[in-house]
């Protein structure tokens, strides 16, 4: 049997390391170089691109991205939070209000940011209807700025932070509620004194699983924030590309990379539960 | 409490979902503009004459149909041999490639295909494409044929060994038509992924090789366009039939 | 003999599941391994089977050591508990998956045999989800014997069935091992049923074979106190045994020489055939006692008379009590 293991390991245990584990390695190693003329490499090792990472320019983005991620993160939390708790306590239903959260999720990530833009631009449908309506004279600055990242950030990343607070709503020993009811609690009460506590290990995890992916975002800021709200992913993007400074786009990937991996191994200590 | 809490999830519903059903109405509205004019399949027409949409979508079915059998294969075959024993390094290295950012994995792939380019002679392509589309779906094979595996009776695998069956042909007469439910749908989940890529595949991308993603987002950048919305419709709905086709697999 | 285990010892992290056990199975018997959950009898037939490999020891099959050889290499055939058949396969698609090497002929006439032994001829093309309980225990059955294996395992093969049910694939394991001859090793934690059906058996305990015999040795002059205990009620007085079958009650104290002790009626239950009598001591020991429904009747609180004969005490001068 180990050696028919073996055999069927192989193949994955290879594009893994080729095409995943190497390339991150040559990363690594990029970032230690120096820039060339022309955007290529050359020798001398050096620390200075990790150095610029503390230049005022990227420390802003940085704390732009951390701050937009937060934000997304929280009004994922307050927007998911009612909506699992909807779902978890619809009965048979259940099943089919979940996969409906799960739909948009599995349609293109790209079509969607996209869908936003139709609605959110000067002449897109919000400010068309509002013109033609006589709310508004002139067109709303809907899209292209902090507030257009966000929503589509939030629009983007709410299935992954109601799945587990449904599943943590759902395992929610219901005589702790009813024993709640039973001691007086009104519904409120019941809610903020209860239920929400009791559902820390889901908020926890959700949060996570929004707030890691915002990290790393590029699609969205770039499409709906225009080239005027950029966060971490765009100045990587950029680096590998336009100003083609590799070593130093190679390091704020790995930055980005270790804040990830950070933050996944506190959550995982904590927890003690397997991701997969 | 309950009503409120109704009435809000409607609200969020609507949230998730009017962009797109609005998106697709309006990608059958005559007019060039955002005011309805009355129904029209003139985006669509205008859509399949389009020969650079057309190129690129028949390269992402190619990418997708290529990098899709091989990730499934190769994810198959891994998740089986980690459900009999667990490998540390391995199913780490496929858990990080789940988490990390879609935008790290591609330049790292472009410095790697880059890197290689010095030695061998590897050129931005189709075949870079493939390559990277074959990296980054394995882990979603691997997680779904696990699951289905979890549920998988080890003792039917007793059995075929048993009555004289070998490993392999205890996995190939037994174990795979079992969980093949899963492998399907672990396939349809990597097409999509596959197929819906823009971050990666745009970074390894050569000049033969673009995408209907890399349309869809250049067209993007430049505006808004009826056409666009006739292209979104039709994306989603083939996605939608291949989830919904997946869903029922994976029920069975 | 065509199956034997020398000293055989598998151990699981923490616990030794099997402690060197030996047993000698002659061909042609129906051989039960009984025992409480967890005493190793599962493991022991794994080990037969091929699903384990044993620490230390030999397993041999027709004298040859089959220690190494990987499951496909063993001529034994296991019944698992939950058969374990193959939901994508038919009826005849899973009583032929062992047949692969032999032509189609050959395989189309041992397959309609072994069908016609079981009963199922005229199911070959239902599923296994579609046919009920005891027809997929036949079809299990049927997929092992088809392979004319030296020995079948039966690894609680009728613990999935429901009790009436039970009791009628009970008899048919019985008349179908006569018929085909095979020798059968049954593991079961069920008394009535290893008694039933064994012609020899032996008693497991927390990884050791505790006793070895005949069912009726075994009921008899169980050599442990824990066989004593696992096969069938029991009484304790002073450090002996005795069978509640073998115990009377009566007003007045015999005068045959027997053990006789003066108790009160604490409970009595009747059961169709027979009452069950609780009675209590007075150094406050309870005694069980079977008692014939044509006999003398008794009620809780009668003053009466435990007594049994010297000779039906069953004594364990090795262990304390």
């Amino acid at each position: 049997m180990t050696r028919l293991r073996a055999i069927f390991l192989a193949p994955a245990a290879l594009v893994m390391g080729a095409l995943f584990l190497a390339p991150l390695a040559i990363v690594a190693a990029y970032s230690l170089l120096t820039r060339g003329a022309y955007g290529g490499l050359s020798t001398p090792w050096t620390l200075e691109n990790w150095a610029r990472l503390a230049d005022p320019i990227y420390g802003v983005i940085l704390l732009r991205t951390v701050a937009i991620s937060a934000v997304s993160t929280l009004l994922c939390l307050v927007l998911g939070f009612p909506l699992a708790l909807f779902i978890s306590r619809s009965g048979s239903r259940k099943n089919v209000y979940l996969n409906l959260v799960i739909l948009p999720f599995w349609t293109s990530f790209l079509i969607r940011t996209y869908a936003w833009m139709f609605l959110l631009r000067d002449t897109g449908l919000i400010n068309t209807a509002l013109l033609a309506l006589g709310v508004i004279h002139q067109p709303l600055p809907l899209l292209y700025n902090d507030g257009a990242v966000i929503l589509g950030l939030v629009y983007a990343n709410l299935p992954f932070m109601v799945l587990p607070l449904y599943a943590t709503l759902e395992r929610l020993d219901k005589s702790v509620l009813e024993a709640a009811a039973d001691l007086g609690a009104k519904p409120w009460a019941e809610l903020t004194r209860v239920t929400v506590p009791l559902s820390m290990p889901g908020i926890l995890a959700g949060s996570i699983l929004v707030f890691i992916p915002c990290l790393g975002a590029f699609l969205t800021p770039d499409l709906l924030g225009g080239g005027k709200s950029i966060m971490i992913g765009n100045v990587v993007q950029n680096q590998f590309t336009t100003a083609r400074d590799w070593p130093f786009g190679a390091a704020l990937s790995l930055a980005l990379m270790a804040v990830v991996m950070l933050l996944l191994a506190a959550v995982v200590r904590r927890k003690g539960a397997a991701l997969l | 409490m309950k009503r409120g809490l109704a009435l809000y999830a409607l609200g969020a519903y609507a949230f998730l979902h009017l962009p797109l059903l609005v998106l697709a109405l309006w990608s059958f509205n005559a007019s060039r503009f955002t005011v309805w004019q009355g129904f029209s399949l003139g985006w669509y027409s205008a859509a399949i004459a389009d020969t650079r949409l057309v190129e690129a979508a028949a390269n992402s079915l190619l990418i997708a149909a290529i990098a899709t059998a091989a990730s499934t294969v190769i994810g198959t075959l891994c998740a089986y041999g980690l459900w009999k024993r667990n490998s540390f390094t391995l199913s780490n290295s496929l858990y990080l490639s789940l988490v990390t950012p879609e935008i790290v994995t591609g330049v790292s792939l472009l410095a790697f295909f880059q890197w290689m380019f010095r030695y061998i002679g590897v050129r931005l392509g189709m075949h870079t494409v493939i390559l990277a589309h074959l990296a980054f779906s394995i882990a979603f094979v691997v997680i779904v044929v696990m699951a289905r595996l979890r549920t998988f009776d080890a003792s039917l695998e007793e059995a075929a060994l048993d009555l004289g069956a070998n490993e392999w042909q205890a996995f190939r007469r037994v174990t795979l038509p079992v969980i093949l439910p899963g492998v399907i749908a672990a396939a349809l989940l990597a097409f999509t992924v596959s197929i819906d890529d823009y971050v990666i595949t745009s970074l390894v991308a050569g000049v033969d090789s673009e995408t209907l993603p890399m349309v869809i987002y250049s067209m993007a950048r430049r505006g808004v366009s009826p056409v666009m919305n006739a292209i979104s419709t039709i994306v989603v709905a083939g996605l939608g039939l291949l989830i919904l086709a997946s869903e029922r697999l994976q029920r069975r | 003999m065509i199956l034997e285990l020398r000293n055989v010892t598998k151990r699981f992290p923490g616990h030794p599941a099997v402690d060197g056990v030996s047993l000698a199975i002659e061909k042609g018997t129906f051989f039960s391994l009984l025992g409480p959950s967890g005493c190793g009898k599962t493991t022991t037939l794994r080990l037969v089977a091929g699903f384990e490999q044993a620490d230390s020891g030999d397993v041999l099959l027709n004298g040859r050591r089959i220690n190494e050889l990987r499951p496909y290499h063993r001529n034994v055939s296991t019944v698992f508990q939950n058969y374990a058949l193959f939901p994508h396969l038919t009826v005849r698609g899973n009583v032929e998956f062992g047949l692969r090497r032999k032509h189609a002929a050959e395989i189309d006439s041992l397959v309609r045999d072994v069908l016609e032994l079981v009963q199922l001829t005229g199911k070959e093309s239902r599923m296994p989800a579609e046919i009920s309980g005891g027809e997929r225990q036949r079809v299990a059955l049927a997929r092992s014997l088809v392979l004319a294996p030296d020995v079948l395992l039966l690894d609680e093969p009728l613990s999935a069935l429901d009790p009436n049910l039970r009791k009628q694939m009970r008899s048919e394991l019985k008349s179908l091992q006569r018929r085909v001859g095979v020798t059968f090793l049954f593991v079961t934690h069920d008394q009535e049923e290893a008694l039933s059906l064994s012609d020899r058996m032996a008693v497991m305990n927390r990884g050791r074979i505790e006793q070895t015999g005949s069912p009726q040795e075994i009921y008899l002059r169980p050599s442990t106190r824990f066989v004593a205990g696992f096969l069938g009620a029991m009484n304790w007085y002073n450090g002996a045994g005795i069978r509640p079958e073998s115990t009377r009650i009566s007003r007045e104290a015999p005068d045959n020489g027997a053990r006789s002790l003066p108790a009160i009626v604490c409970s009595a239950v009747f059961l169709g055939n027979c009452f069950h009598i609780e009675t209590r001591l007075a150094g406050g020991e309870t005694i069980l006692s079977e008692v014939l429904r044509s006999g003398e009747v008794f009620h809780p609180g009668d003053e009466v008379h435990v007594w049994w004969q010297a000779a039906d005490e069953l004594l364990f001068p090795h262990e304390s009590p």
